[in-house]
């Protein structure tokens, strides 16, 4: 297994220190033949797993629930002690190193946030510092910081216990107790499963922000696969015994199910959910004609037709869109008014596709206004672009592939692959090293 | 009665301070054991089930029969009364502590273990502070049950308001005797509800506000 650490020396040399060019802070995690067996159970709950975690990148492990990702997930911290194999993290071998100590390395955030009840939410945040020796006012200084990334406001919050907090904002302690130390790796057990369907969006969409500004590896065990979809860089589904079925990025696991068991898994609307893949912000907006309240309607009419532009986006002095009119509109116009018109087809450019193809379709305009910092307008999206999105992402997909981690089972299992499925992986060269074949 | 009071009270008020001392005492090593105790069984069913079948057990042992029986290898005085007042209140804190720890959802236990807390310090940091209340209902418990045990155990010549209450009884109908007795039954009383409030401002103090009910 050392190739697998041998081939990328950058990477693991770059992750030491936590500042560097490329921005990642995370580590590398490397599962190589691990296996687990409970004392009791005929079969191994995980079977000769082999699985490298990239640096920076969110990993999530889905399948259903007994198949052993959950066990998987413990193997990493050691929580739970694997039978045989090793651990690699970011190139040391932890396996026989003192769990206490390696935990205390790595950030860990169970469902419900699994805070301390008798300690503050400073407290409780401050554990893992304290523990490591940090003194009382960098300690401090650590808490607020983490209160304002996970958006609590650390004057309000920080002296509060857990039960006087809402579900959500239990799992935002969660998160910012796992992250106090700054670890190069967290994992995450079901974390949002605990919280209403609402706020569960909105803790995900922080943690895609959080993630993107400090670069960890994360490893994220859920049921949920449209979860997975949303959160992961490559998502892994296993099936019984910790089986790899597929260990690909969320575009090509909905364009190029492995199996009938991952289609299965996939569920129904795999090409809709492949628009909650792209964010607004990554595809090229049109331009629009812009006008200013105030404006004589026939000039503002004038320039929509010298660009061959059917509409014209009226916006108030901070560029906030108020307006959206047609050429007819303005032909009977005669000066442009400053009402706002509460109907506009609005979304963020944050919002994925899918919301804003959400959005055209209930407006039935065909398009809609993008707003960017401050609401500010920044373009118009239409169905074509949305189109041409997901055309770009499937034919990137199959380029990404070859970057794709290594993931296979070595157990018991291997002897079973059917001579079908041998077959289909020496058809598809592309896919064959980035896929196990269960 | 209040003659009685009044020629002896500097000795009730002595007795009462050794009444006191003794039941507080025995019950601090009684808590001291029983924590130890039921941080060993906790963790496993098996010892779970002895641990409350011996408290169970061990209430129903007559406390004068016991003080009785250790006065032949451990002599008169003081030592027989403090074994016999730390072996009653241990029961009723022990069976509280297990069931206090074993109570503590397996999610807290699993994140102090996952952000790296090893066994023991989980257990000093995360679980006793979580049992505590449970716990220190099972040492009120005890206060209450042991002030009597510490009044029987008097009979092996032990300290406290158990002395007024023998030698009452011994010379019953004789001057004074039962002004001994009451005194030394009201003595006790008092001293319990005392030491019972002296307990719950305990519980105020030391149970944090997010586990307050």
């Amino acid at each position: 297994m050392s190739e697998y650490i041998a081939s990328n020396p950058a990477e693991s040399s770059s992750t030491e220190e936590s500042v560097t060019p490329t921005g990642i802070t995370g580590a590398s995690i490397l599962l190589d033949h691990v296996t687990k067996r409970f004392p009791g159970q005929a079969r191994p709950a995980v079977d000769g797993l082999t699985m490298e975690i990239p640096a920076g990148k969110i990993v999530m492990l889905v399948g259903p629930s007994g198949c052993g990702k959950t066990t998987t997930l413990k193997m990493i911290n050691r929580l739970i002690e694997p039978t045989e194999g090793r651990i690699v993290v970011d190139g040391d071998d932890v396996t026989d190193m003192n769990g206490d100590t390696l935990r205390r390395g790595i950030g860990y955030v169970i469902q419900a946030g699994g805070l301390f009840p008798h300690m503050t939410v400073a407290t409780n945040i401050g554990i893992v510092p304290k523990m490591l020796g940090w003194d009382k006012a960098r300690i401090a200084a650590r808490v607020d910081e983490l209160l304002e990334l996970v958006s609590l406001d650390p004057a309000l919050y920080r002296d509060r216990y857990p039960k006087e907090l809402s579900g959500g904002q239990q799992q935002r302690v969660g998160v910012a107790r796992a992250l106090a130390a700054d670890p190069p790796v967290l994992l995450m057990d079901e974390p949002f499963g605990a919280v209403d369907p609402i706020t569960r969006l909105r803790l995900q969409d922080e943690l895609i922000n959080i993630q993107e500004e400090l670069q960890k590896t994360i490893v994220c065990v859920t049921h949920d696969f449209d979860e997975a979809v949303k959160l992961g860089d490559w998502i892994a589904i296993f099936n019984e015994g910790a089986q790899l079925v597929q260990y690909d990025t969320p575009e090509r696991i909905l364009g190029d199910p492995a199996n009938e068991f991952v289609e299965n898994f996939i569920g129904s609307g795999a090409g809709l959910k492949q628009l909650t893949l792209t964010r607004v912000a990554e595809v090229s907006l049109s331009d629009a004609v812009v006008g200013k309240p105030g404006e004589r309607a026939a000039d503002v009419l004038a320039r929509v037709v010298e660009t061959g532009h059917g509409h014209a986006v009226i916006v108030d002095e901070r560029r906030r869109p108020i307006q959206w009119l047609s050429a007819r509109q303005l032909g009977r116009l005669e000066v442009i008014s400053d009402v706002p018109d509460p109907k506009l087809p609005l979304v963020g450019k944050r919002a994925t596709l899918n919301d804003a193809l959400d959005t055209m379709l209930v407006s039935s305009a065909g398009a809609a206004l993008v707003t960017g910092r401050r609401d500010m307008f920044k373009g118009v999206i239409d169905v074509q672009t949305v189109m041409d999105a997901i055309t770009r992402s499937q034919s990137a997909a199959v380029l990404e592939s070859d970057q794709a981690p290594v993931g296979l089972n070595t157990g018991l299992f291997q002897a079973q692959v059917s001579a079908a499925e041998a077959d289909l992986i020496e058809t598809d060269p592309s896919g064959a090293d980035a896929r196990s074949v269960q | 009665m209040l003659d009685f009071l009044g020629d002896q009270y500097e000795q009730i008020l002595f007795s009462s301070w050794q009444h006191f001392s003794l039941v507080v005492q025995c019950l601090i090593l009684a808590t001291v054991i029983a924590v130890v105790l039921a941080s060993l069984v906790y963790r496993s069913s098996a010892l779970t089930g002895i641990a409350n079948s011996v408290s169970a057990i061990g209430l129903t042992i007559p406390s004068f029969a016991f003080i009785g029986l250790l006065i032949a290898p451990l002599g008169f005085g003081v030592l027989p009364a403090v074994v016999v007042v730390a072996f009653f209140a241990t029961l009723p804190i022990l069976r509280n502590a297990v069931v206090g720890l074993s109570g503590i959802a397996p999610s807290i236990v699993e994140s102090a273990r996952g952000i790296g807390m090893s066994r023991f310090r989980t257990l000093l940091q995360v679980e006793l502070p979580i049992a505590w209340p449970i716990i220190l209902t099972g040492v009120r418990v005890s206060a209450q049950m042991v002030m009597g045990v510490a009044a029987i155990a008097a009979y092996s010549l032990g300290p406290g308001l158990g002395g007024f209450i023998f030698s009452g009884l011994s010379r019953l109908g004789g001057a004074n005797s039962l002004e001994s007795v009451l005194t030394g039954v009201i003595g006790v009383v008092v001293l319990a509800l005392i030491l019972d409030l002296l307990l719950v401002g305990l519980g105020r103090l030391t149970t944090p506000r997010g586990i307050r009910v």
